[in-house]
Order: structure tokens, then C-alpha cells, then sequence
């Protein structure tokens, strides 16, 4: 698949963003974080900023942007709608304990609520950005659960080193922030390997004999394509990548998205004062890296079940 | 709406393709590509048509494959033309996941169409059809597709025996049939009966509503034929040539 930058930027960042609103509200909720106002106004403000520029990015590769706002209406069916509603839904809610910690100070009671609801809703924003992906039949890599848990995963482990550098910045205590990023990373590094294995193992259960019908009457290759340039299908759908090309991009978003992000945490640890907020900042600058070159591997990975009518053996 | 229609429709319009028939002219996509151009779609674009890296629209791309049965001997197989187009199936992806309403599936004759004033080109329906039958139009920024020519199969202004899709009138070998696919009596049902009709990708789910003939089976290479062997080595008889032959080859 081609992977657009718009739609890699979208889901990128628009996941940190969600990821990192879903950590401060549920870590306050539990009084885990204290309800500093430099803390509230910081948080919520970077995560609501990755959250609409990821959404503004990925109206960029629509053909009829000013018409987004019918995306909101087929949530009855479409995954897309679903993602759109429940990010939508999800500002009001954001925006009500947000004012509730910075304005009223109070982040219990009534505010308590607002904020439950907006991490569900979050979450289900996530998920549904997961799930456009992982409902599609075509796309045999991304049609699995693994799909959406990546999404899930990652968009929390981001935002937990966006949030311990955020928090760094407005100069809380982020031990905690810092373990429990520590946490996270092994975590989404583990499911993201279970992913890759995945992949490289789904089984051809497409071909070019069951895509054209003819494989009962032998061995089907593509003798001549209907076209002498690439068409729009095969524009979008038949971007591949060379193996070894993929093995040396997975190792560097292990690295950035992982390894460098891990290690860093550890020193935000055992550090303290400027340097340690300066760790927490690389951290951030690395993680963002590696999940864009994650993403766009998710992407340039998949293989499109339309890519056997001109000539590729299996699927 | 996106959601399907909630009783599949009797009515299933759709093509049957004889790929036994089916001589690769494409016409069909030709006469698709000049009636949808100035039909319920267009217009087609083409962008930069005459020039380096031409692009466009067109609901219909004829591939060629060869099916080879290496078990039979080396010249065993054949040539086999697919043309490839929307197919109109009874449960498609397609469908359900447009976000805005946009691409729809008619309950009254199984037709799937874009509404192109709803769609906001966001690709996602060309992602989820496995035949890739929808194409983009960059220029108009809505995505297109084949619309089994609704504005002539119904079209009033037409002769009777013109109301039937553009590429299907155009087939010069008679490759190509339009009909209802819902009624078993229907002349396209019983060919499909006859000839065994099968469905594209039929492990996708989507329940193609078009069918494709098989080839019919060939008679196999003659025993009399032998490949046209052009290895120099093994038609020079001659000695002295033979020993000529090494020479000018070192």
C-alpha cells in the first residue's frame, strides 16, 4: 500500500495525542498526578495540538476536503465514521475536565466523569482508527487483531514519554511517568514483534489462480497488463518494498520507537534537573521518529489482494 | 446510505463474461471509456493523455495471462483474456465502508454506485474492493467507477436493443452478456448454468454478481509438433562447418 504522508501523520500524532490525554486524566483520576495547574495547561494543550494537527492531516489527502463533515454521518457501518464521531465526541469531553483542572482546580466529582468518558472515548478512537485498517479483507497483513492492539499500544507508549517530558517541563515529580514508560515500551516492542512475525507468516491464502479463476486450468501468469503505465490502482495499492529494505527500517524504528526511548527513560531516572529533562526531550524526538518510520512500514508492508490481477503470485 | 440493502435485491443486474470467447480487442473498454466520459460519470479524466506518464480513468482494463501446464509438456497451455470491471457483488466492502453516504448499492437492481456530490475522496472504498475496480479521478477528487451504463440500460431515448451496457454492445465476438443474474430463467443465468460460471476471488465473501465463463477445454499440443529448435550447434550437420563454426567462435 502507499503509505501517504498525510495518512501516516494523522495516525502518528493523532495517536500520541490521544495516547497522552488517556495517561493524564487516568493517572490524575487515580491520584497518581496531582492536579498542577502548569501541569494541565501544558498536557493539555500538546495533546490536544497532536490530536486536531493529526486530524487536519488527514483531511489533507482528501479530494473534497470542505466535505469532511459528511465523514461523521455512516457510523452505522463504516469504521472511518466511527473514528470521525468518536473524535469529535471526544473534544467537548476533553475540554470539560480540562477546565474543571486548570480553571476550577477540581478534578473530582462531575469533572471525575467528564474525564472517564473522555478516556473511553479515546480509546475507542484509537481503536477505530485501528479498526479501518484491520477490517479490510483485502489487506490480509492488517486483517487481524494484532492490528488494532498496535494501535492501541503504541499510541499510549508515546504518549507516556510525551507526557514524563511534559511533566519534566512543568517540573512534577515524573518517576513514575518515567517507570511507567518503562513499562509500556517492552510491551508495545513485544506486540509489534508479534506483529512482524505475523506478517511474515500470514498464509498466502490468495493467488493469482483464485483471483483470475483460472488456476484449475494451470499455472496462471500474467502474459500481457491492460495498460503500459501504472493506473491509479496500481499507484495505491502497489507500492511494495524490497524485503531487505523492510529488515533494515523494522531495526531502525526498534531502535528509535524502542530501544534509545527505553534507555532514556532509565536515565530521566537516575537523573535529575536539566539533564534529565533534556533525556526526557530526546526521548520524545526518538519515539516520534520511530513510530513514523513504524507507520510507515504498517503501510509499505501491505500487500493488496487487487495486486494478483497484474501479476503478482500470491497475496 | 451505506449500509447494504436490508433483503438482497431479486433484481440482480449484472455481465456475463465468456473468457472462452473473449479475444483481448479491448473494444469493450474503449466504447466503456467514450459512453462514461459523457455518461452518469464523467467526465473519465485523462491526465496528460498524450504526453510522458499518462494517467485516466476507465471502469474496464482487459488483462492477458497465460496458463501454462508444465506436467503436459513444455507448449502446453493457453491464452487467456479477463476483462476486469466492477462486479457489482451482493455484499461489498465497498459499500460499507464509505464514511459519508456516497457509495451506495441500488435495493431495487443490485447496482453499486458513487453519488459523486457526497464523496469526499478519501480512497477507503477502493482499499476495501479486491478486485481493484474503483479508480480515483485526481482531477474531480471524487473516486469513480463502472456503472453497469444505468443511464443506457434504463434510457428511453435509446433503441430497445441498445439499452444494454455500452461494452457489451460494442464486444465483437460476443464475449460479453447483460441480464438478470437474480432470475434463473433469465438467458444470462441459464449460460452461467451451462458453462459452470464462476465467481473472482469467491474467498473474499463479497458475492460477485458478475460471472466468468471458463475457457473451454483445448485439444492439447499434437504429437507431430515439436518446438522450432534454433540452436546453431545442433543444425550444423557438417563436420568441416562444425570445425568452421569453432573457429569464428573463439
Amino acid at each position: 500500500m502507499h503509505p501517504a504522508l498525510s495518512v501516516i501523520l494523522f495516525t502518528t500524532a493523532s495517536g500520541t495525542g490521544y495516547g497522552l490525554l488517556i495517561l493524564l486524566m487516568m493517572l490524575n483520576l487515580n491520584g497518581l498526578l496531582p492536579t498542577d495547574s502548569t501541569l494541565g495547561i501544558a498536557g493539555f494543550a500538546v495533546g490536544l495540538t497532536l490530536v486536531t494537527a493529526g486530524l487536519l492531516a488527514s483531511t489533507f489527502h482528501l479530494g473534497h476536503p470542505e466535505r469532511a463533515w459528511r465523514a461523521m454521518s455512516q457510523w452505522r457501518t463504516s469504521w472511518l465514521s466511527r473514528e470521525g464521531v468518536a473524535a469529535i465526541a471526544t473534544y467537548p469531553l476533553v475540554l470539560m475536565f480540562a477546565t474543571g483542572w486548570v480553571i476550577v482546580g477540581s478534578t473530582s466529582g462531575g469533572w471525575s466523569l467528564a474525564g472517564s468518558l473522555a478516556i473511553l472515548l479515546a480509546a475507542i478512537t484509537i481503536s477505530a482508527t485501528g479498526m479501518i485498517y484491520a477490517s479490510l479483507k483485502t489487506i490480509p497483513q492488517w486483517h487481524n487483531p494484532l492490528t488494532v492492539v498496535n494501535y492501541l499500544v503504541l499510541a499510549l507508549a508515546g504518549g507516556a514519554v510525551w507526557l514524563t517530558c511534559i511533566g519534566q517541563l512543568a517540573g512534577i515529580e515524573t518517576n513514575l511517568l518515567a517507570l511507567l514508560t518503562l513499562l509500556l515500551l517492552p510491551i508495545s516492542w513485544a506486540l509489534k514483534y508479534s506483529y512482524w512475525t505475523l506478517v511474515d507468516k500470514v498464509p498466502s491464502q490468495y493467488d493469482i489462480g483464485s483471483a483470475t479463476g483460472l488456476g484449475g486450468l494451470g499455472d496462471v501468469t500474467l502474459l500481457e497488463p491492460p495498460h503500459t503505465e501504472p493506473n491509479f490502482v496500481q499507484k495505491e495499492m502497489g507500492f511494495t518494498i524490497a524485503r531487505r529494505h523492510a529488515k533494515k527500517l523494522r531495526r531502525t524504528a526498534v531502535i528509535f520507537a524502542f530501544i534509545l526511548p527505553t534507555v532514556l527513560m532509565v536515565g530521566v531516572l537516575l537523573t535529575s534537573g536539566g539533564v534529565a529533562t533534556f533525556l526526557s526531550m530526546l526521548a520524545v524526538l526518538s519515539i516520534s521518529g520511530g513510530l513514523l518510520t513504524e507507520r510507515w512500514l504498517f503501510f509499505a508492508e501491505a500487500v493488496h489482494v487487487s495486486m494478483l490481477f497484474y501479476g503478482t503470485p500470491k497475496a | 446510505m451505506t449500509s447494504l440493502p436490508s433483503q438482497p435485491s431479486a433484481k440482480k443486474l449484472g455481465l456475463v463474461i465468456d473468457l472462452d470467447t473473449c479475444v483481448g480487442c479491448h473494444a469493450c473498454a474503449v466504447s466503456c471509456k467514450e459512453w462514461n466520459t459523457g455518461g452518469h460519470a464523467a467526465p473519465l479524466t485523462d491526465l496528460n493523455p498524450y504526453g510522458k506518464d499518462p494517467d485516466g480513468v476507465w471502469f474496464n482494463r482487459i488483462h492477458t495471462y497465460e496458463v501454462s501446464q508444465p506436467e503436459l509438456g513444455p507448449t502446453a497451455g493457453q491464452t487467456v483474456h479477463l476483462p476486469r470491471s466492477c462486479l457489482h457483488c451482493e455484499t461489498p466492502d465497498c459499500v460499507t465502508v464509505c464514511p459519508t453516504g456516497a457509495s451506495y448499492k441500488r435495493a431495487e437492481d443490485g447496482i453499486v454506485l458513487i453519488d459523486e456530490d457526497k464523496c469526499i475522496g478519501c480512497k477507503l472504498c477502493s482499499w476495501a474492493c479486491g478486485y481493484g475496480a474503483r479508480e480515483y479521478d485526481q482531477d474531480a477528487g471524487v473516486m469513480k467507477k463502472c456503472t453497469l451504463c444505468v443511464d443506457r440500460i434504463y434510457n428511453e431515448n435509446l433503441k430497445e436493443e441498445e439499452r444494454q451496457p455500452s461494452c457489451v454492445s460494442t464486444c465483437p465476438a460476443g464475449a460479453r452478456h447483460f441480464g438478470d443474474l437474480g432470475d434463473e430463467n433469465s438467458d444470462v443465468s441459464k449460460l452461467v448454468a451451462e458453462r459452470n460460471g464462476f465467481d473472482l476471488m469467491p474467498e473474499l465473501g463479497y458475492q460477485p454478481t458478475n460471472k466468468y465463463l471458463p475457457p473451454r477445454p483445448k485439444s492439447g499440443p499434437s504429437s507431430s509438433y515439436r518446438p522450432l529448435n534454433i540452436d546453431r550447434e545442433e543444425t550444423i550437420d557438417s563436420r568441416f562447418l562444425k570445425w568452421v563454426d569453432r573457429l569464428f567462435s573463439r
